[in-house]
Protein backbone atom coordinates (compact mmCIF):
# COMPACT_ATOMS: atom_id res chain seq x y z
CA UNK A 1 0.00 0.00 0.00
CA UNK A 2 2.60 1.99 0.40
CA UNK A 3 4.70 0.89 -2.21
CA UNK A 4 1.83 2.38 -4.09
CA UNK A 5 1.21 5.44 -2.73
CA UNK A 6 4.36 6.38 -2.97
CA UNK A 7 4.65 5.62 -6.47
CA UNK A 8 1.63 8.14 -7.02
CA UNK A 9 3.11 10.68 -5.21
CA UNK A 10 6.29 10.51 -7.65
CA UNK A 11 4.05 10.79 -10.56
CA UNK A 12 2.30 13.70 -9.44
CA UNK A 13 5.75 14.98 -8.59
CA UNK A 14 6.79 14.49 -12.09
CA UNK A 15 3.29 16.05 -13.68
CA UNK A 16 3.93 19.31 -11.60
CA UNK A 17 7.45 19.68 -12.58
CA UNK A 18 6.79 20.33 -15.96
CA UNK A 19 4.07 22.99 -14.95
CA UNK A 20 6.07 25.04 -12.42
CA UNK A 21 9.17 23.74 -11.37
CA UNK A 22 10.96 22.58 -13.54
CA UNK A 23 8.97 24.71 -16.35
CA UNK A 24 11.07 24.28 -19.63
CA UNK A 25 10.49 28.22 -20.69
CA UNK A 26 10.59 30.07 -17.98
CA UNK A 27 13.26 27.82 -15.55
CA UNK A 28 15.13 25.50 -18.06
CA UNK A 29 15.17 28.33 -20.67
CA UNK A 30 14.48 25.29 -23.69
CA UNK A 31 12.81 25.78 -27.25
CA UNK A 32 12.95 29.58 -27.03
CA UNK A 33 12.56 29.50 -30.56
CA UNK A 34 9.26 29.03 -31.47
CA UNK A 35 8.09 30.18 -28.23
CA UNK A 36 9.48 33.80 -29.49
CA UNK A 37 7.88 32.89 -33.13
CA UNK A 38 4.30 31.77 -32.52
CA UNK A 39 3.26 33.80 -30.14
CA UNK A 40 1.72 36.72 -32.01
CA UNK A 41 -1.65 35.20 -31.75
CA UNK A 42 -3.33 32.62 -29.16
CA UNK A 43 -4.25 30.26 -32.38
CA UNK A 44 -1.12 29.48 -33.96
CA UNK A 45 0.56 29.43 -30.16
CA UNK A 46 -2.18 26.20 -29.21
CA UNK A 47 -1.69 24.72 -32.36
CA UNK A 48 2.10 24.75 -31.85
CA UNK A 49 1.76 23.64 -28.18
CA UNK A 50 -0.64 20.58 -29.21
CA UNK A 51 2.33 19.33 -32.00
CA UNK A 52 4.73 19.91 -29.16
CA UNK A 53 3.00 17.64 -26.77
CA UNK A 54 1.68 15.05 -29.35
CA UNK A 55 5.67 14.87 -30.05
CA UNK A 56 6.66 14.83 -27.20
CA UNK A 57 4.25 12.06 -26.01
CA UNK A 58 5.36 10.00 -28.93
CA UNK A 59 9.29 10.37 -28.71
CA UNK A 60 8.84 9.60 -24.80
CA UNK A 61 7.05 6.28 -25.66
CA UNK A 62 9.31 4.70 -28.18
CA UNK A 63 12.31 6.23 -26.50
CA UNK A 64 11.13 4.65 -23.08
CA UNK A 65 10.37 0.95 -24.94
CA UNK A 66 13.93 1.09 -26.45
CA UNK A 67 16.15 2.35 -23.90
CA UNK A 68 17.59 -0.73 -23.03
CA UNK A 69 19.07 -1.44 -26.86
CA UNK A 70 20.39 1.68 -27.20
CA UNK A 71 24.05 1.78 -27.60
CA UNK A 72 25.58 5.27 -25.64
CA UNK A 73 27.16 6.67 -28.96
CA UNK A 74 24.30 5.99 -31.79
CA UNK A 75 22.09 7.63 -28.74
CA UNK A 76 21.62 11.16 -30.06
CA UNK A 77 20.97 9.81 -33.57
CA UNK A 78 18.20 7.70 -32.72
CA UNK A 79 16.78 10.33 -30.87
CA UNK A 80 16.54 12.37 -33.74
CA UNK A 81 15.29 10.28 -36.12
CA UNK A 82 12.28 9.54 -33.94
CA UNK A 83 11.70 13.09 -33.36
CA UNK A 84 11.78 13.99 -37.34
CA UNK A 85 9.48 10.93 -37.91
CA UNK A 86 6.96 11.78 -35.95
CA UNK A 87 7.23 15.86 -36.68
CA UNK A 88 6.46 14.54 -40.45
CA UNK A 89 3.66 13.08 -39.30
CA UNK A 90 2.39 16.44 -37.36
CA UNK A 91 3.31 18.31 -40.33
CA UNK A 92 1.52 16.35 -42.80
CA UNK A 93 -1.41 16.12 -40.48
CA UNK A 94 -1.76 19.90 -39.81
CA UNK A 95 -1.65 20.39 -43.72
CA UNK A 96 -4.44 18.18 -44.52
CA UNK A 97 -6.40 19.31 -42.02
CA UNK A 98 -5.98 22.60 -41.21
CA UNK A 99 -3.76 24.37 -44.38
CA UNK A 100 -4.51 27.57 -42.68
CA UNK A 101 -2.79 27.27 -39.96
CA UNK A 102 0.27 25.33 -41.91
CA UNK A 103 0.26 28.19 -44.13
CA UNK A 104 0.61 30.18 -40.94
CA UNK A 105 2.92 28.58 -38.75
CA UNK A 106 5.49 27.80 -42.43
CA UNK A 107 8.74 26.47 -41.18
CA UNK A 108 8.34 26.68 -37.54
CA UNK A 109 6.36 22.60 -37.09
CA UNK A 110 9.42 20.90 -38.93
CA UNK A 111 11.69 23.06 -36.42
CA UNK A 112 9.84 21.04 -33.98
CA UNK A 113 12.86 18.77 -34.28
CA UNK A 114 15.27 20.51 -33.21
CA UNK A 115 13.29 22.33 -30.48
CA UNK A 116 15.93 21.07 -27.38
CA UNK A 117 12.87 20.22 -25.09
CA UNK A 118 11.89 17.10 -26.80
CA UNK A 119 15.32 16.07 -27.32
CA UNK A 120 16.20 17.42 -23.30
CA UNK A 121 13.41 15.12 -22.16
CA UNK A 122 14.26 11.78 -24.49
CA UNK A 123 17.99 12.47 -22.57
CA UNK A 124 17.00 12.94 -19.59
CA UNK A 125 13.57 11.21 -18.58
CA UNK A 126 12.18 8.86 -21.07
CA UNK A 127 15.94 7.04 -21.53
CA UNK A 128 16.24 6.29 -17.97
CA UNK A 129 12.72 5.62 -16.95
CA UNK A 130 10.18 3.19 -17.14
CA UNK A 131 6.87 3.84 -19.71
CA UNK A 132 4.17 5.16 -16.95
CA UNK A 133 6.85 7.81 -15.94
CA UNK A 134 7.58 8.69 -19.37
CA UNK A 135 4.14 9.47 -20.88
CA UNK A 136 3.71 11.24 -16.98
CA UNK A 137 6.26 13.53 -17.68
CA UNK A 138 5.90 13.97 -21.56
CA UNK A 139 2.56 15.24 -20.56
CA UNK A 140 3.60 17.86 -17.75
CA UNK A 141 6.47 19.27 -20.16
CA UNK A 142 3.95 19.66 -22.90
CA UNK A 143 1.14 20.92 -21.15
CA UNK A 144 3.53 23.19 -19.28
CA UNK A 145 4.93 24.46 -22.41
CA UNK A 146 1.81 24.95 -24.02
CA UNK A 147 0.47 27.14 -21.17
CA UNK A 148 3.28 29.51 -21.18
CA UNK A 149 3.20 29.78 -25.09
CA UNK A 150 -0.53 30.83 -24.35
CA UNK A 151 0.05 33.41 -21.40
CA UNK A 152 3.09 35.39 -23.99
CA UNK A 153 0.76 34.98 -26.59
CA UNK A 154 -2.28 36.36 -25.17
CA UNK A 155 -0.46 39.39 -23.75
CA UNK A 156 1.35 40.05 -27.12
CA UNK A 157 -2.51 39.44 -28.53
CA UNK A 158 -4.46 41.64 -26.48
CA UNK A 159 -2.02 44.65 -26.35
CA UNK A 160 -1.11 44.04 -30.41
CA UNK A 161 -4.70 44.18 -31.64
CA UNK A 162 -6.81 44.21 -28.45
CA UNK A 163 -8.67 40.75 -29.77
CA UNK A 164 -8.26 37.51 -27.46
CA UNK A 165 -8.40 34.78 -30.15
CA UNK A 166 -9.74 36.62 -32.94
CA UNK A 167 -12.62 38.31 -31.16
CA UNK A 168 -12.89 41.72 -30.49
CA UNK A 169 -12.51 42.40 -26.33
CA UNK A 170 -11.52 45.79 -26.55
CA UNK A 171 -12.89 48.38 -28.65
CA UNK A 172 -9.97 50.17 -31.06
CA UNK A 173 -9.82 54.32 -31.18
CA UNK A 174 -10.73 53.82 -34.85
CA UNK A 175 -13.92 52.11 -33.69
CA UNK A 176 -14.62 54.50 -31.26
CA UNK A 177 -13.12 53.08 -28.29
CA UNK A 178 -10.03 53.90 -26.06
CA UNK A 179 -7.70 51.78 -26.99
CA UNK A 180 -4.38 52.72 -29.48
CA UNK A 181 -3.20 49.17 -30.73
CA UNK A 182 0.54 48.90 -29.71
CA UNK A 183 1.92 47.28 -33.40
CA UNK A 184 5.13 46.74 -32.07
CA UNK A 185 4.15 43.75 -29.87
CA UNK A 186 3.30 41.76 -32.88
CA UNK A 187 6.75 42.20 -34.58
CA UNK A 188 9.81 40.79 -33.33
CA UNK A 189 10.75 43.41 -31.00
CA UNK A 190 7.47 42.64 -28.81
CA UNK A 191 8.42 39.20 -28.69
CA UNK A 192 11.91 39.29 -27.54
CA UNK A 193 10.70 42.80 -24.60
CA UNK A 194 7.40 41.05 -23.20
CA UNK A 195 9.49 37.31 -22.79
CA UNK A 196 12.31 39.50 -21.13
CA UNK A 197 10.23 41.04 -18.79
CA UNK A 198 8.04 38.38 -18.18
CA UNK A 199 11.21 35.74 -17.39
CA UNK A 200 11.93 38.72 -14.91
CA UNK A 201 8.86 38.21 -13.11
CA UNK A 202 8.75 34.89 -12.81
CA UNK A 203 12.67 35.45 -11.47
CA UNK A 204 11.41 37.67 -8.73
CA UNK A 205 8.19 35.51 -7.83
CA UNK A 206 10.15 32.40 -7.65
CA UNK A 207 13.27 33.85 -5.68
CA UNK A 208 10.46 35.31 -3.21
CA UNK A 209 9.49 31.71 -2.40
CA UNK A 210 12.46 30.36 -1.84
CA UNK B 1 18.74 41.66 -63.16
CA UNK B 2 21.38 39.82 -63.94
CA UNK B 3 22.67 36.92 -61.57
CA UNK B 4 25.69 38.94 -59.97
CA UNK B 5 23.24 41.83 -58.22
CA UNK B 6 20.59 39.07 -57.77
CA UNK B 7 23.76 37.09 -55.55
CA UNK B 8 24.49 40.82 -53.99
CA UNK B 9 20.99 41.31 -52.80
CA UNK B 10 20.13 38.05 -51.55
CA UNK B 11 22.88 38.27 -49.53
CA UNK B 12 22.35 41.65 -48.60
CA UNK B 13 18.91 41.07 -47.72
CA UNK B 14 19.86 37.82 -45.69
CA UNK B 15 22.46 39.36 -43.62
CA UNK B 16 20.98 42.29 -42.43
CA UNK B 17 16.85 42.53 -43.38
CA UNK B 18 16.35 39.01 -42.64
CA UNK B 19 18.75 38.19 -40.37
CA UNK B 20 17.54 34.63 -39.19
CA UNK B 21 18.18 35.94 -35.43
CA UNK B 22 16.03 39.41 -35.00
CA UNK B 23 13.20 38.60 -37.61
CA UNK B 24 13.11 34.71 -38.02
CA UNK B 25 13.65 33.56 -34.20
CA UNK B 26 16.19 30.86 -34.75
CA UNK B 27 19.27 29.94 -33.34
CA UNK B 28 18.31 31.71 -29.98
CA UNK B 29 19.61 29.30 -27.71
CA UNK B 30 23.16 29.41 -28.63
CA UNK B 31 22.37 33.44 -29.24
CA UNK B 32 21.49 33.64 -25.24
CA UNK B 33 24.39 30.62 -23.97
CA UNK B 34 27.75 31.87 -25.78
CA UNK B 35 27.10 35.48 -25.80
CA UNK B 36 28.75 36.11 -23.43
CA UNK B 37 32.51 37.11 -24.16
CA UNK B 38 33.07 38.16 -27.45
CA UNK B 39 35.98 35.97 -28.71
CA UNK B 40 33.94 32.83 -27.63
CA UNK B 41 31.12 34.83 -29.84
CA UNK B 42 33.23 34.88 -32.72
CA UNK B 43 34.10 31.57 -32.55
CA UNK B 44 30.87 29.77 -32.69
CA UNK B 45 29.81 32.24 -34.84
CA UNK B 46 32.83 30.85 -37.74
CA UNK B 47 31.66 27.10 -36.87
CA UNK B 48 28.08 28.21 -37.45
CA UNK B 49 29.29 29.77 -40.89
CA UNK B 50 31.07 27.15 -42.18
CA UNK B 51 28.40 24.29 -41.45
CA UNK B 52 25.43 25.98 -42.51
CA UNK B 53 27.08 26.98 -45.82
CA UNK B 54 27.91 23.52 -46.63
CA UNK B 55 24.76 22.23 -44.91
CA UNK B 56 22.76 24.60 -47.24
CA UNK B 57 24.07 23.56 -49.82
CA UNK B 58 23.97 20.01 -49.36
CA UNK B 59 20.09 19.89 -48.47
CA UNK B 60 19.31 21.92 -51.80
CA UNK B 61 21.30 19.62 -53.94
CA UNK B 62 19.57 16.56 -52.57
CA UNK B 63 16.15 18.27 -52.24
CA UNK B 64 16.66 19.83 -55.72
CA UNK B 65 18.16 16.49 -57.70
CA UNK B 66 17.19 13.05 -55.54
CA UNK B 67 14.15 14.17 -53.67
CA UNK B 68 12.02 16.04 -56.11
CA UNK B 69 12.78 13.56 -58.89
CA UNK B 70 11.63 10.56 -56.87
CA UNK B 71 8.86 12.08 -55.39
CA UNK B 72 9.99 11.61 -51.70
CA UNK B 73 9.17 15.11 -50.22
CA UNK B 74 8.14 13.33 -47.30
CA UNK B 75 11.00 11.92 -45.78
CA UNK B 76 12.78 15.95 -46.03
CA UNK B 77 12.90 16.56 -42.73
CA UNK B 78 14.69 12.92 -41.63
CA UNK B 79 17.10 13.62 -44.55
CA UNK B 80 18.14 17.56 -43.86
CA UNK B 81 18.85 16.41 -39.89
CA UNK B 82 20.73 13.58 -41.09
CA UNK B 83 22.49 15.59 -43.36
CA UNK B 84 23.17 18.51 -40.88
CA UNK B 85 24.14 15.76 -38.09
CA UNK B 86 26.35 14.36 -41.04
CA UNK B 87 28.17 17.71 -41.88
CA UNK B 88 28.79 18.49 -37.91
CA UNK B 89 30.41 15.14 -37.61
CA UNK B 90 32.29 15.80 -40.60
CA UNK B 91 33.69 19.11 -39.53
CA UNK B 92 34.43 17.82 -36.36
CA UNK B 93 36.89 14.78 -38.00
CA UNK B 94 38.55 17.21 -40.43
CA UNK B 95 39.42 19.71 -37.84
CA UNK B 96 40.68 17.20 -35.19
CA UNK B 97 42.73 16.05 -37.76
CA UNK B 98 44.16 19.30 -39.43
CA UNK B 99 43.43 21.97 -37.31
CA UNK B 100 43.84 20.54 -33.83
CA UNK B 101 44.54 24.05 -32.01
CA UNK B 102 40.71 25.46 -33.94
CA UNK B 103 39.61 22.53 -32.59
CA UNK B 104 40.55 22.57 -29.32
CA UNK B 105 39.12 26.33 -28.99
CA UNK B 106 35.64 25.58 -30.32
CA UNK B 107 35.52 22.94 -27.95
CA UNK B 108 31.65 21.92 -26.94
CA UNK B 109 30.03 24.25 -29.79
CA UNK B 110 30.87 21.81 -32.18
CA UNK B 111 28.70 18.80 -31.71
CA UNK B 112 25.53 21.54 -30.44
CA UNK B 113 25.58 23.02 -33.86
CA UNK B 114 23.58 20.10 -34.66
CA UNK B 115 20.62 21.28 -32.41
CA UNK B 116 21.24 24.67 -33.30
CA UNK B 117 17.60 25.62 -35.25
CA UNK B 118 18.97 28.54 -37.58
CA UNK B 119 20.80 25.74 -39.40
CA UNK B 120 17.79 23.26 -39.93
CA UNK B 121 15.65 26.45 -40.33
CA UNK B 122 17.63 28.21 -42.90
CA UNK B 123 17.61 25.17 -45.37
CA UNK B 124 14.09 24.71 -44.73
CA UNK B 125 13.62 28.40 -45.48
CA UNK B 126 15.87 27.63 -48.92
CA UNK B 127 12.86 25.28 -49.54
CA UNK B 128 9.98 27.89 -48.84
CA UNK B 129 11.12 30.59 -50.57
CA UNK B 130 11.72 28.71 -54.02
CA UNK B 131 15.36 29.29 -54.79
CA UNK B 132 16.37 27.46 -58.04
CA UNK B 133 19.46 27.63 -58.54
CA UNK B 134 22.18 26.60 -56.99
CA UNK B 135 24.06 29.43 -56.63
CA UNK B 136 21.78 31.66 -54.82
CA UNK B 137 21.41 28.80 -52.26
CA UNK B 138 25.11 28.73 -51.64
CA UNK B 139 25.26 32.54 -51.11
CA UNK B 140 22.00 32.81 -49.13
CA UNK B 141 23.49 29.81 -46.80
CA UNK B 142 26.63 32.03 -46.30
CA UNK B 143 25.03 34.69 -45.92
CA UNK B 144 22.77 33.50 -42.79
CA UNK B 145 26.06 32.41 -41.49
CA UNK B 146 27.40 35.96 -41.40
CA UNK B 147 24.41 37.31 -40.29
CA UNK B 148 24.23 35.29 -37.14
CA UNK B 149 28.19 35.73 -36.53
CA UNK B 150 27.51 39.87 -36.69
CA UNK B 151 24.15 39.35 -34.47
CA UNK B 152 26.48 37.63 -31.84
CA UNK B 153 29.16 39.68 -31.56
CA UNK B 154 27.38 42.50 -31.74
CA UNK B 155 25.41 41.34 -29.13
CA UNK B 156 28.63 39.88 -27.21
CA UNK B 157 30.01 43.63 -27.40
CA UNK B 158 26.63 44.54 -25.52
CA UNK B 159 27.12 42.31 -22.93
CA UNK B 160 30.36 43.02 -22.01
CA UNK B 161 30.08 46.38 -21.06
CA UNK B 162 26.42 44.91 -19.48
CA UNK B 163 28.31 43.52 -16.69
CA UNK B 164 29.31 47.09 -14.98
CA UNK B 165 25.59 48.18 -15.73
CA UNK B 166 23.32 48.32 -12.29
CA UNK B 167 20.90 45.78 -13.51
CA UNK B 168 18.07 44.69 -10.92
CA UNK B 169 18.92 41.52 -9.48
CA UNK B 170 15.47 39.81 -11.51
CA UNK B 171 16.36 40.78 -14.42
CA UNK B 172 19.72 39.66 -14.26
CA UNK B 173 21.51 36.98 -16.82
CA UNK B 174 19.09 35.46 -19.77
CA UNK B 175 15.93 38.28 -19.03
CA UNK B 176 18.18 41.52 -19.76
CA UNK B 177 19.50 39.30 -22.39
CA UNK B 178 16.39 39.15 -24.19
CA UNK B 179 15.27 42.92 -23.80
CA UNK B 180 18.65 43.86 -25.22
CA UNK B 181 18.19 41.52 -28.14
CA UNK B 182 14.20 43.08 -28.39
CA UNK B 183 16.23 46.41 -28.81
CA UNK B 184 18.23 45.47 -31.45
CA UNK B 185 15.55 43.91 -33.22
CA UNK B 186 14.08 47.07 -33.56
CA UNK B 187 16.85 48.49 -34.50
CA UNK B 188 17.42 46.36 -37.44
CA UNK B 189 13.63 46.82 -38.40
CA UNK B 190 15.12 50.18 -39.87
CA UNK B 191 16.26 47.82 -42.49
CA UNK B 192 13.31 46.41 -43.37
CA UNK B 193 11.77 47.61 -46.85
CA UNK B 194 14.81 48.00 -48.00
CA UNK B 195 15.23 45.22 -50.38
CA UNK B 196 12.36 42.79 -50.18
Amino acid sequence: MTNNNAKTARYWQTLLAGLWRENPVFRLLLGMCPTLAVTAAVKPALTMGCCVIFVLLCSNIIVSLMRNLLKPHLRILMFTLTIATFVTIADLFLKAFVPRMSEMLGPYVPLIIVNCIIICRAEVCASKNGLAVSIIDALGMGVGFTLTLCVLASIREILSTGALFEIQIIRLSSQGGWFVPWAAMSMPVGAFITLGLILGLVNKVAGRKA
Amino acid sequence: MDTLSILLMGFISIVVVNNLVFTKFLGICPYLGVSGRIDMAFGMGMAVTFVVTLSGTMTWMIDNWILMKLGLEVTRYVCFILVIAGAVQLVEMYLRKFFPSLYESFGIFLPLITTNCAILGLCLFIDLWGIHSLLEAVVLSFGAGIGFTMAICIMAGIRENLDLADVPDCLKGAPITLITAGLLAMAFMGFAGMIR
